[in-house]
């Protein structure tokens, strides 16, 4: 069994005291999670002992460097199922992955009358991409609904797949709700249809294992800083077939075989999506991160992560006034939740002076706080370095808010 | 739980009664502002007479800090002169990004909010009103 209390050790932040002098509880994971020595002294290490561009030139340092970032790469290869890294693209993040589909690929096989399916639930990097590619290429933007629980309507999905569609963007786990998605039927009843489907993994790959090989997806989008890993790096993972039939995206160097004046042909995969000097220290901080992640295990991850994600939305649920906002029963540990006449920012503002890290805001989902009918929520959202402790310690707090405002405003 | 040093009393009765309040269909208004960051949403109604504001309506979807300057502001600049609310108003909002003091007997029940400025993040909360009534005035050829 994982034991958070001795995991905790690896992450120096979380030692931290803040809001005078108290313990640093940090529920934002969804957000971004925190760094492991591991990863802090791999960023290091390569500043200080191989630091050179990669894919150049020929002296030993850069021989060290394009090893190192090649390694990362490996890495992550492996972390997600995929057998061959010639599928696996660095970019900044979910966002540049997303946007790197949308283009590569998007402007090639959409044109007018076509039509893509998204959900009522994308965060926003996996829908307003998709907006800017519809008002280029005339194609149709077609929404799963959302039901009252949080999960999606799989019948109107099914209803909606015709001839038109060519691809389907979802997210695995939405970073507001916490639902899960049942991605694989969503993937084999798009296949059957002819489309392709890009899962957005942000939320899902920290938590769980995913194997793009088992689930079959096309594309898969996510962020290493959400997993461990440094900001600024992320990757996309597509089928081979699918990068063959992709034009470039960002044109520079790196991503080019040969160059005169008036024309280039492209470098081989991945790198012919790898414009300009990449982040290098990222790709093996990131490496590092799913090495560390996989020590652990990522199936006791998501174990241990149910478990406390019940916990947490149990209690939760019993501090008077709130209403949590997703109760799908597939679903990971980002927890959002309403408090009777209280506004998200006032919550989040009274739980810090407790030393509580939570986010309040509409989470890059403007259109589901919509559908929910709210402008803001407030989230807590959890990682296997997370306890019962800290989680009893922000039920306490919002307690406390409650009685403030109850008697302040009653 | 202590009385905090943000959550004053006369911020908290603002919240809960805040004067100006009004609902303002999205059509009717002639401001509309989102703070894309938080998703307070702020709708504003105004109105001149002879130069002086005679009318401010807010409709405030926000935290209790926007929601309390919104109302100190309809106390503050409800039937003054336009040629001193402005000034007023940007002092007041530099005021809160850390420029100079505005003298006390100048600000009335919005003192309170100065210390809002100790929690930079929310600094926002606390200008978004004075954005809105800006933009009105503007509007308004004030």
């Amino acid at each position: 069994m994982l034991n958070p209390e001795h995991l905790r050790k690896d992450f120096p932040i979380l030692a931290q005291r803040v809001r005078d002098g108290k313990p640093l509880v940090y529920l934002d994971n969804a957000a971004t999670t925190q760094k492991p020595q591991v990863v802090i002294d791999a960023l290091d290490a390569y500043y200080r002992e191989i630091n050179a561009n990669v894919h150049r030139a020929i002296h030993r340092l850069a021989e060290l460097a394009t090893e190192a970032y090649e390694e990362g790469r490996r890495k992550i290869v492996r972390f997600i199922g995929a057998q061959d890294e010639r599928t696996l693209i660095f970019t900044r993040g979910t966002t540049e992955s997303i946007n790197l589909v949308a283009h590569a690929w998007g402007n090639r096989h959409l044109k007018t009358g076509d039509a893509v399916i998204l959900s009522e639930m994308e965060h926003h990097s996996n829908l307003v991409p998709w907006q800017l590619l519809a008002a280029r290429t005339g194609a149709e933007l077609r929404f799963i609904p959302v039901t009252e629980r949080g999960t999606l309507d799989l019948d109107a999905y099914h209803g909606m797949l015709d001839a038109r569609v060519k691809l389907v963007a979802v997210t695995h786990m939405s970073n507001v709700l916490g639902t899960v998605n049942p991605v694989r039927e969503i993937i084999d009843a798009a296949h059957r249809a002819g489309a392709r489907v890009l899962l957005d993994g942000a939320q899902s790959v920290p938590h769980m294992p995913v194997d793009v090989q088992a689930l079959g997806c096309d594309f898969l989008a996510f962020s290493g800083h959400k997993m461990c890993g440094p900001t600024g790096i992320g990757a996309l993972y597509a089928r081979e077939d699918r990068l063959a039939e992709m034009d470039p995206f960002l044109g520079g160097g790196e991503m080019i075989s040969k160059v005169t004046l008036e024309r280039s042909t492209w470098a081989d995969l991945p790198h012919k999506f790898e414009a300009g000097t990449p982040d290098i220290s990222g790709a093996i901080g990131l490496g590092v991160a799913v090495e560390y992640l996989s020590a652990i295990g990522m199936e006791s991850i998501h174990r241990y992560e149910q478990e406390l994600t019940r916990y947490a939305v149990e209690t939760l649920s019993r501090v008077p006034g709130l209403t949590v906002h997703g109760l799908a029963p597939e679903r990971g540990g980002a927890i959002s939740f309403a408090m009777d006449g209280i506004h998200p920012h006032d919550v989040a503002h009274f739980v810090d002076r407790d030393g509580i890290a939570i986010r309040a805001g509409h989470m890059c989902a403007q259109p589901l706080m919509r559908k929910r009918g709210v402008t803001a929520l407030s989230r807590a959202s959890l990682y296997f370095y997370n306890t019962r402790a800290e989680v009893d310690a922000l039920a306490t707090s919002l307690a406390r808010v409650q009685e403030f405002f109850a008697r302040a405003t009653g | 739980m202590q009385l905090d040093d943000l959550y004053q009393e006369i911020i908290l009765d603002h919240y809960k009664h805040p004067r100006g309040a009004a609902v303002i269909a999205d059509a009717s208004a002639m401001v509309d502002e989102e703070n894309p960051t938080c998703g307070d949403h702020i709708k504003l109604n105004a109105a001149l007479d002879g130069g002086r504001l005679a009318r401010v309506e807010i409709d405030c979807q926000g935290c209790a800090i926007c929601t309390a300057s919104a109302s100190m502001m309809v106390e503050r600049v409800l039937g003054r002169p336009v040629g001193e609310v402005r000034p007023f108003s940007r002092a007041f909002v530099e005021m809160m990004r850390g420029g100079p003091e505005v003298p006390e007997e100048e600000l009335g029940d919005l003192a309170a909010l100065r210390g809002v400025r100790q929690y930079p993040l929310r600094v926002k909360c606390a200008t978004m009103a004075w954005h809105a009534l800006d933009t009105a005035l503007r509007q308004l050829g004030a």
